[in-house]
């Protein structure tokens, strides 16, 4: 890549990244919000994982092109192409985060559990002390698999116009440009090496204090 | 004295139909420690946790100072109710300290009248605080784990303790200083303790009353000497299933020494 070619996008490429960031960084906290809880409710009642997991599982088989496409025609989704991104990212992020904040939470042994609830703490305390910190580490894997995801698939996004660095990659393959492909490939995998890393490492820092 | 805890009639079945308790009826005198024997499976753990509510009887009741267990607040209740297992149940993201003062966390007392409630607590079961305070529960040998879980059990200073086989895990030598420790720590706090075990050692050297439970029923409430003394079948029979190496062992010194 020639220096006057980057130097003429290099505007445009950092504009384009941080609408990256935010179409997934949104639909990440819209997928955190939803899993999560949902994850520690059939931990709770275990006889539903089975069925909603299916039903997440089932969504991440729709081809990403495919779930813009049907979100397009649908009333105040379609109106904006960054809210059809965010809710098709969100769908995608769903299984990972689910499956374990589920698993993380039924792995806590049990014994731990019935102490923190013999020593006579409330329901509430036991989940925000006990199971939540040690669920932790699990909840960040789920999340960390879901985020490195979404950073690919947010490419896709461009082409119903949501923006981010798909553009360029769309811009470059309709112009023939490989220059242009590459100015919107290299830093979304670069952004995705580095949130691997930054996430990893909090999962690491909870993994030692949960050890 | 009077009776800090008395079962009336107790009994409690599984969903199954199973009777794990099958009419108990007795009183722990405040202040004492009852130990419970009986085989695995006789429901000694399921009496001790009928006690804090974690199981509910299907008839009969409990009354703890007289006023029926479930007349209490649940929360308060646990709270007033150390609780020891045999895995100690230690919380692994906490540091020793944490896990000592997470009752009274709980309790929303101030951070640092847990830490030094903690540290003192640490001392009282002798565990050096400025050693152990800031540990996690896997940096620790059982023994300590052991420790810190009766610390922790004592942190809200309980009236009653509930233990379940709290050294059943360990090596005799470090199970023999931690019932020492035990001992002297009772004689000190005056706490009412009901003290699930297979250990009848245990049990002579710690209780003031044992209870001998078989199938959901209750053979006995026994002072140790009657418990050691007793005639019954079943108590003889447990007795008896005890030190018999021992006793084979010195039999068989005997019978070489006559031979010299």
């Amino acid at each position: 890549m020639s220096t006057g070619f980057f130097r003429q996008h290099v505007g445009e490429i950092a504009t384009l990244t941080v609408e990256h960031l935010w179409l997934t960084g949104a639909a990440m906290l819209l997928a955190t919000a939803i899993a999560v809880p949902a994850g520690v409710w059939l931990a709770r009642s275990p006889r539903w994982a089975k069925p909603v997991i299916g039903l997440t599982n089932i969504l991440q088989t729709i081809p990403s092109l495919a779930m813009f496409g049907f979100l397009l025609p649908l009333p105040w989704l379609g109106e904006r192409a960054a809210r059809i991104a965010i809710v098709a990212l969100c769908a995608y992020a769903l299984l990972p985060i689910l499956r374990n904040t589920y698993a993380g939470i039924r792995g806590i042994d049990r014994s731990i559990i019935e102490v923190a609830s013999a020593l006579g703490l409330t329901d509430a305390q036991r989940f925000f002390k006990v199971e939540l910190p040690l669920a932790a580490p699990f909840i960040l894997a789920g999340l960390r698999t879901a985020t490195v995801t979404s950073i690919g698939i947010a490419t896709i996004a461009a082409a119903v116009g949501a923006g981010g660095l798909g553009e360029l990659i769309f811009r470059g393959v309709a112009s023939v440009d490989n220059r242009l492909v590459l100015a919107g490939a290299i830093p979304a995998a670069l952004l995705a090496l580095a949130i691997d890393a930054a996430l990893g490492q909090i999962e690491r820092w909870f993994k030692v204090s949960a050890s | 004295m009077s009776a800090a805890i008395e079962f009336r009639d107790l009994c409690f079945a599984t969903p199954q139909g199973r009777r794990l308790l099958d009419s108990i009826s007795l009183s722990v005198e405040e202040g004492s420690t009852a130990a419970i024997l009986g085989r695995s499976g006789s429901g000694k753990t399921t009496l001790l946790r009928t006690v804090n509510r974690m199981v509910l009887p299907t008839s009969g009741e409990i009354l703890l100072h007289g006023k029926s267990a479930s007349a209490f607040d649940l929360i308060k209740l646990r709270r007033n109710m150390g609780y020891v297992i045999q895995e100690t149940g230690l919380f692994p993201h906490f540091t020793v300290e944490r896990n000592v003062g997470l009752v009274l966390e709980a309790e929303g007392r101030p951070r640092q009248e847990c830490l030094r409630r903690s540290h003192e607590l640490l001392e009282a079961v002798g565990l050096n605080a400025a050693g152990f305070a800031k540990r996690f529960p896997h940096q620790l040998s059982g023994g300590q784990r052991q420790r810190v879980g009766l610390a922790r059990a004592l942190a809200a200073e309980p009236d009653f303790l509930l233990m379940d086989e709290p050294f059943g895990a360990l090596d005799p030598l470090t199970r023999a200083e931690m019932q020492d420790m035990l001992r002297g720590l009772l004689n000190r706090l005056k706490k009412t303790v009901l003290l699930v075990t297979h250990d009848l050692d245990e049990a002579l050297y710690l209780a003031d009353r044992i209870l001998l439970l078989s199938e959901g029923k209750l053979l006995a409430c026994l002072s140790p000497n009657e418990f050691i003394a007793s005639r019954e079948p079943q108590i003889e029979a447990y007795v008896r299933a005890f030190h018999r190496g021992w006793h084979n062992a010195a039999a068989e010194i005997q019978v070489s020494e006559r031979r010299v």
